[in-house]
């Protein structure tokens, strides 16, 4: 694998243009706290971007994902309030997260569905459900621990006050580098790759494609579980609105990351990128008092521009004929 | 379009099904509830199912072409965002040009799809999913953030929705005629025909000398222009408009495609069908407070549904359904025809 890949290079310079930019142009963007700061703004999504990532090179895709998180979130709610200790929230929330990725992967690979139909529908359930039981209730009163969790540093956990590298940041690297070298440098990861290339080929090759499409819808859900702890302890209750549209922002970091739409391509470091850049280019802007929505306006011109400028340059640097090669 | 007998008659014993299932939820729900089997109630539904209805008709166009067109929504905010500040700033605005301005801004903006997924080839739900947030964005932008509020609306656009025309509200009159053309296009008129055809087997449509790219353009625009009428009558019958108005609808309008059977591999589908999905979402979404069940519970019974209909589908027809996420077929055939865009 090659790291950095030419388009993992544009995205570093992006992300050293934003930091740059704003840089100089906001006081106190470069505090060390402010830089921490910045981090909580992508996290969890890239969390949840990582396993969409690897959905995507295989050629599936699971847009119930930000509704697992939903779901993850009311089971330890429902938990605690049960009376189960932490271990058994957290117990709860990665079951849950498990089960809505196994039905998924149960769904897609047991009746040969595509995945995106079939998500839309759970996405719909999975969130329903949450409504339905939470109404327009919330859970709140989650243990001190779990917003340690979301809220804390690393130096806090080892006793050093001074390393401000806040935890989630360091959850979401050590996962991105595990997610990374299973990808990149296990024979299970080629064969994802293979398998988003092309399944019937990858079928005769002996590999078995519906083990590993259900493997990833539930590693989907897992992550989706645990970013789904560290979200409700960073703000501390738990809504059936939890995390709404985050599907479409993971979709988003993966594009914009340079996975292909179609499968068979792309790289966890870009997916990475991807998320550090949106997420720190989203916190300048909140610096600047720009509105949410504004951004997300942004975002998707981005994730178009993204994907329109390769292509483009490449029918202009192609001569006499504009003829686009299908990639 | 699959034309072996054994798939159309599996389709049309599906819609039959659904027909008939619609049928007992209205009979039980009004065992329960007499009310619910009033005229008056249907006619409540229909006005609720109206402005769905002319939504999933440009959806559905998408579809038959395996791609998708997620921007409805926002689409449909933005569109109805400018007429209502149309409206505003112009108080003498006749009602012909603000359904004209509807039609031509929602047909620009679904252009736009269309062309950016053709000219460059693109996956529809990327390029989709980023007009999503743009043109939501844009509502923002276009409004700074403020409401329209019921006394700013222009009183042609909330009028509009609430003429009567033969006994029947204006919104179910838009709804019949936008649903009486798509079956006139899609059965009679060959543009049509061919949507089915590249749906069906797109590599076939292009040897058969479709001019595969301007039709797909003409789904998404069609789709757009749809989705402004929406706008600017769902601005009228709510008498609001604002930047999240109708956000998330893009759903509920693909999960009435597919519950009415349309399929999201696309060259599959039928308007019956289509109708039909609509008009169980809206009976479902009648029926729930009429029998006091949360409303909480809407959304659950749709994400059940559509999971239902499609391994019901499936199981009908036991071939795998080709991913939305296109792989191009034969990538020299399609070369020269970017060429041709």
């Amino acid at each position: 694998m090659k790291a950095l890949d030419t388009w993992e290079r544009v995205l570093v310079a992006l992300i050293v243009l934003v930091y740059l930019g704003f840089g100089l142009g906001i006081d106190g963007f470069f505090s060390p706290y402010a830089l921490a700061d910045s981090t909580y703004n992508f996290s969890e999504k890239a969390l949840i971007a990582l396993a969409m990532a690897l959905l995507v090179v295989a050629g599936e895709i699971d847009l119930s994902i930000a509704a697992t998180m939903a779901l993850a979130s009311l089971a330890m709610g429902l938990a605690m309030k049960a009376g189960a200790g932490l271990p058994l929230m957290l117990l709860a929330a990665v079951a849950s997260g498990a089960l809505c990725g196994s039905l998924n992967g149960w769904l897609v690979t047991r009746w040969k569905l595509p995945s995106i139909v079939v998500t839309i529908g759970t996405l719909s359930l999975y969130r329903g459900l949450a409504q339905v039981v939470l109404g327009d209730q919330a859970i709140t009163g989650y243990p001190e621990t779990l917003s340690g969790w979301g809220n804390g540093s690393v130096g806090d956990l080892i006793g050093h006050p001074g390393l401000i590298v806040p935890l989630e940041f360091a959850v979401m690297l050590v996962m991105a580098g595990a997610v990374g070298l299973f990808l990149h440098r296990t024979i299970h990861g080629r064969r994802i790759y293979a398998i988003g290339a092309n399944p019937i080929a990858s079928r005769f090759s002996g590999i078995s494609v519906d083990r590993y499409r259900l493997g990833l819808f539930v590693f989907a859900g897992v992550m989706a579980a645990l970013a789904a702890i560290l979200l409700t302890g960073r703000i501390g209750s738990t809504r059936p609105n939890l995390a709404m549209g985050w599907e479409l922002d993971a979709v988003t970091i993966v594009i914009l990351g340079g996975v292909a739409i179609e499968g068979g391509r792309g790289s966890i470091v870009g997916t990475v990128l991807a998320a550090v850049l949106l997420g720190s280019f989203n916190f300048a802007l909140g610096m600047l008092n720009v509105s949410g929505i504004v951004m997300s306006m942004i975002v998707g011109a981005l994730l178009i521009v993204s994907m329109v400028l390769p292509r483009w340059l490449k029918l202009l640097r192609r001569p006499g004929g504009a003829a686009l090669k299908p990639v | 379009m699959k034309t072996n007998p054994l798939s159309t008659l599996a389709q049309v014993r599906r819609e039959w099904l659904l027909l008939a299932i619609i049928t007992v939820i209205a009979l039980v729900v009004g065992a329960r509830a007499p009310v619910f089997l009033t005229w008056r109630n249907a006619l409540d539904i229909g006005n609720d199912s109206a402005i769905l209805a002319i939504l999933v008709m440009g959806q559905m166009l998408v579809l038959l072409t395996r791609g998708v067109d997620l921007s409805v929504a926002s689409n449909l905010a933005l569109t109805g965002m400018l007429c209502a500040l149309a409206g505003r700033a112009w108080p003498g605005i006749p009602l012909v040009v603000l359904i004209g301005m509807a039609c031509a801004i929602g047909a620009g903006l679904g252009f736009v799809n269309g062309f950016l997924i053709m000219r460059f080839n693109l996956p529809s739900i990327v390029v989709t999913l980023g007009t999503l947030s743009l043109y939501r964005g844009a509502v923002f932008v276009s409004s700074r953030g403020a409401w329209v509020s019921d006394q700013d609306i222009h009183p042609l656009i909330k009028g509009l929705p609430r003429e009567t025309l033969l006994g029947l509200p204006m919104l179910i009159w838009f709804a019949a005629v936008v649903v009486g053309l798509a079956l006139y296009l899609l059965r009679w008129r060959r543009e049509g025909r061919e949507l089915y055809a590249y749906g069906g087997n797109p590599s076939a449509a292009v040897y058969a000398g479709i001019p595969v790219q301007r039709r797909i353009v003409m789904a998404y625009t069609l789709s757009g222009l749809l989705a402004g009428l929406s706008g600017l009558l769902w601005v009228g019958r709510y008498s609001i408009a604002f930047s999240e108005l109708a956000s998330g609808y893009e759903l509920t309008v693909i999960a009435a495609c597919v519950i009415g059977g349309v399929s999201i591999g696309g060259g599959v589908g039928t308007i019956g069908g289509a109708v039909l999905g609509v008009l169980f979402i809206g009976v479902i979404n009648g029926a729930l407070p009429v029998i006091q069940v949360s409303p909480f519970w809407q959304q659950a019974i749709a994400g059940a549904v559509i999971l239902i209909s499609v391994v019901l589908n499936a199981s009908a027809d036991r071939k795998r359904g080709r991913q939305i996420l296109d792989r191009p077929l034969v990538p020299e055939l399609r070369a020269p025809q970017g060429a041709a865009a």
